[in-house]
């Protein structure tokens, strides 16, 4: 259930994040949903992709640092307090978010939100518990 | 332990007395025999009756290593060739090699100072000392070798290089101490682990060690390799080679031979003489030496200076161990910054790779460094939390180390230019507009 996210270092100058992206295109890496935040001096790129092994292997060619984890992908009504609710139930379990974002998805009405977690399993299971909906690879890469 | 607790334990005034008269004797040898310090000292107006006391020293212009260049190779030599029983030279890294020739007189008070430092790191004469310095004109090997001989030690001159079969004397010999470079010291304990022989087979119990710098995280990792107690040594060809200082057991500092050195401690750039315990260039003479004597050689080298006695029981000054050279050092804000430490401090954290990139900026009046260091665990990719967690941590050990505040940037792992010889790793933009990246 547990989808795969691209974690790439990126220095705060000009060109950068275009170029990281466009080892990504040549390598035929489509991006399904990103994030990306600053300080300063860099930020961190953070990715869903069409293919994480591929993307991984052109970007480490490319002398790009990355790391691979393990994220939670749910799906949700696209409601007044659907997200607060999500966010509860990891709460409520001693879930910390480290961070959060969403992406675009194919489904009319339903927004899929990217969650950081310390215990992806765990998270996963209690979400399961509490009837919210999942969505894993297959249903983000569509 | 003493080779010559006599002398090694004068009292200050006494050493100072011979310091004395041993200058006033090599000012005006040098005056006399070598046509170099005859012109340089007119230049400077001294004359030899007008060094009175030690202070008038610093009447004297200190003598460089390109002095012994433009004079390659015997052009600083004080008495004839028939006199010179030995000549070495340095490795000539960086030039044309310099070159030093001793009088008999010159190898004996040299095989004493040698002897002196081994004593007192702990050698006596029941050990068996392998001698891993590479033999030749290097003066690592032969001094160390003369030393140890005269305190009495077996020495086994196996030199560097086929490390398997030193590593096969060292056991069949049982050979309790050793002399090497600290990193060939390192790579010897590594070759014998790969070895089918148990460590136990070895019977090391000290390590005399010299001709290259050695942070305390290395000697903890060859102390415990071989289960010896390491000491440091200093000394240069130009001077005479090792010889010229130790550590004794108490290993709080390196014990100048002070009847046959005399130590300064000057401000690199200004060459205005320090004071007790400040840091600066080490500045020495010789003050006994026949073949070729120097008047307050500028080794380059940074170190401090003190005169309180020593648990020992030796009254000779104690210098720090050597924090870097002064053509690195750097001036920030009237603080001293030598890449070597910024080194120690990276070296110890695990998350960062060693190698990194210093820029010095003026910003308004002020002098600012920033650390630039290659992110090497990219699990901490995970969080900002803990990249900056990092970052806060190594400016907190740098500002403990280098006493200024800094600032410390993350950058891509393998962005930072890597060299193979000597490495360039300062950007100095205080006398530069800088482009805004």
């Amino acid at each position: 259930m547990a989808i795969r996210q691209i974690s790439v270092f990126v220095e705060n100058k000009p060109g950068r994040l275009a170029e990281i992206t466009g080892y990504l295109a040549e390598g035929n890496v489509s991006i399904r949903a990103f994030s990306i935040a600053d300080t300063t001096d860099f930020g961190i790129l953070r990715l869903i992709v069409s293919d994480t092994e591929k993307a991984a292997q052109v970007l480490r060619d490319a002398g790009v640092a990355v790391s691979i984890t393990e994220v939670v992908g749910v799906s949700i009504p696209d409601v007044t307090g659907a997200f607060a609710n999500v966010v509860k139930i990891l709460a409520d379990a001693g879930e910390n978010v480290e961070y959060a974002y969403a992406f675009l998805t194919p489904e009319a009405g339903h927004a899929y939100v990217i969650v950081r977690v310390d215990d992806s399993a765990k998270a996963a299971n209690i979400l399961r518990e509490n009837n919210i909906e999942l969505i894993d690879e297959v249903a983000a890469l569509g | 332990m003493f080779f010559q607790k006599d002398a090694e334990t004068m009292p200050r005034a006494k050493i100072r007395e011979i310091q004395l008269e041993r200058l006033r004797y090599t000012v005006r040898y040098c005056y006399e025999n070598v046509p170099f310090y005859k012109k340089k000292l007119d230049d400077a107006g001294v004359t030899p009756d007008s060094i009175k006391t030690l202070d008038d020293i610093r009447r004297i212009p200190p003598t460089t290593k390109a002095d012994l260049r433009d004079n390659y190779p015997f052009g600083l030599f004080a008495v004839p060739m028939k006199n010179i029983v030995r000549i070495h030279a340095s490795s000539g890294t960086t030039g044309k090699p310099t070159v030093v020739g001793y009088t008999a007189h010159d190898l004996d008070m040299w095989s004493d100072c040698m002897a002196r430092l081994c004593a007192a790191a702990g050698a006596t004469a029941d050990d068996i000392v392998q001698i891993s310095f590479g033999y030749g004109m290097f003066t690592g090997a032969l001094g160390l070798h003369y030393g140890l001989e005269k305190l009495g030690c077996a020495v086994v001159p196996n030199s560097s290089g086929n490390t398997e079969k030193a590593l096969m004397y060292m056991r069949d010999f049982k050979t309790t101490a050793l002399v090497a470079t600290p990193s060939y010291a390192l790579y010897m304990a590594e070759t014998a682990k790969k070895l089918e022989y148990p460590m136990s087979d070895y019977h090391l119990r000290l390590g005399l060690f010299g001709s290259e710098g050695c942070t305390p995280e290395m000697r903890t990792q060859i102390e415990t390799a071989w289960g010896l107690f390491a000491t440091d040594n200093y000394g240069m060809s130009e001077l005479m080679g090792p010889g010229v200082s130790g550590e004794c057991e108490e290993r709080c500092g390196l014990h100048i031979n002070e009847d046959y050195f005399l130590a300064e401690i000057v401000d690199p750039n200004t060459l205005e003489v320090l004071g007790e315990g400040e840091t600066g260039e080490v500045l020495i003479t010789t003050l006994t030496k026949e073949g070729i004597p120097l008047l307050r050689y500028r080794t380059r080298d940074i170190s401090r200076i003190t005169y309180e006695p020593c648990k020992c029981g030796r009254t000779f000054a104690r210098m720090d161990k050597i924090k870097g050279r002064s053509d690195d050092m750097l001036k920030i804000r009237g603080v001293n910054v030598f890449p070597s430490q910024i080194e120690s401090v990276l070296v110890g954290m695990q998350d960062v790779s060693p190698h990194y990139q210093l820029i010095v900026r003026r910003e308004g009046f002020a002098d600012t460094l920033e650390i630039r260091v290659e992110l090497s665990d990219i699990s901490l990719l995970e969080s900002y939390g803990k990249i900056e967690e990092l970052q806060n941590r190594i400016r907190h050990n740098m500002h403990t180390v280098l006493g200024i505040q800094c600032k410390v940037s993350i950058v891509e792992p393998n962005t930072i230019e890597r060299f193979v010889g000597k490495a360039k790793r300062v950007v100095d933009l205080r006398n530069q507009t800088e482009e805004k990246s």
